[in-house]
């Protein structure tokens, strides 16, 4: 089983108390009525479909309820980083190398 | 076939010489959402909220468990939950929050015995010994979400909604009886 971190809980805790949420850093646009049919629909449908580290939300539903971020190898299944939702984009070159130690 | 469970007529679900697990009387439980000065809401309710996820905290027969960054669990007798929904309300002006009475929601099952870790582990993927006797959890328990509360090495209490309750009083029931049967 796949053991997951909660940056709010600060515990390493099994894949079955969370739940996957989706591509994490998409922002809803700040004016929904001024965005042309093709720009909502790039914002509601388009991901990237990442082959490898991939930015992604995942929220501790069986615990303390929070969305969190992480960057996980979909690939490997490795969590590299998991980090409070809201914090800034961690820079992957620098995440890897310092899996790779 | 599942069992009858109320907290409106506690029972013992099942006694062996593993574990025992019984259904607890009904108690007061409100749930509590707030951010900013926790301070002034520890006072209004009497209790100083823990902050650390998985702490408690207890005075005058009310006790507090931290489960999320801004949410607590409040247990208080059901002659307090009114003295306690007017303390809070009167801080809601100044500090909005957010405080919702459940006493009907939920039943504790009191789960104790020398192989109650054994028992509990039967539905709990996470390691049970990271839970320190006098700390609380919400985690995934079988298939639902309960709080678990540690308050000996062998003595525990789970909250469960009720929907979940018969349920979770089956696979109690046959885990005990299943450890037990090891014993003989």
């Amino acid at each position: 089983m796949i053991q997951i971190h909660c940056p709010y809980c600060g515990e390493t805790l099994p894949e079955l108390e969370f739940a996957y949420a989706g591509e994490a850093h998409i922002d809803r646009p700040e004016s929904p009525s001024a965005q042309t049919d093709e720009e909502w629909a790039e914002f509601l449908f388009m991901r990237q479909n990442v082959k490898g580290p991939h930015f992604e939300r995942w929220r501790h539903l069986h615990g303390c309820g929070r969305f969190f971020n992480a960057v996980r190898n979909t690939i490997t299944d490795r969590f590299y980083i998991t980090y409070k939702a809201g914090e800034p984009r961690p820079d992957l070159a620098t995440l890897l190398e310092e899996d790779n130690k | 076939m599942s069992k009858h469970i109320s907290s409106l007529a506690p029972s013992v679900v099942v006694d062996t010489a593993a574990a025992r697990v019984a259904v607890s009387q009904m108690i007061g439980r409100i749930s509590l959402r707030a951010r900013g000065d926790l301070a002034a809401v520890g006072q209004a309710i009497g209790v100083e909220l823990p902050t650390q996820i998985g702490a408690r905290a207890k005075a005058d027969g009310i006790e507090v468990a931290c489960l999320g960054p801004d949410e607590w669990t409040v247990l208080v007798s059901l002659g307090q939950i009114e003295k306690v929904e007017d303390a809070l309300a009167a801080l809601y002006p100044s500090l909005p929050h957010s405080m919702t009475e459940v006493t009907g929601r939920e039943v504790t099952f009191t789960i104790e015995g020398p192989q109650a870790v054994e028992l509990l582990s039967i539905g709990a993927p996470r390691d049970l010994s990271t839970i320190k006797v006098g700390q609380a959890r919400r985690m995934f328990f079988d298939g639902a979400t309960v709080v678990l509360w540690r308050d000996a090495e062998t003595s525990f209490r789970m909250d469960v909604w009720n929907s979940f309750a018969s349920f979770l009083a089956t696979t109690l029931e046959t885990g005990a009886k299943e450890l037990a049967a090891e014993l003989a």
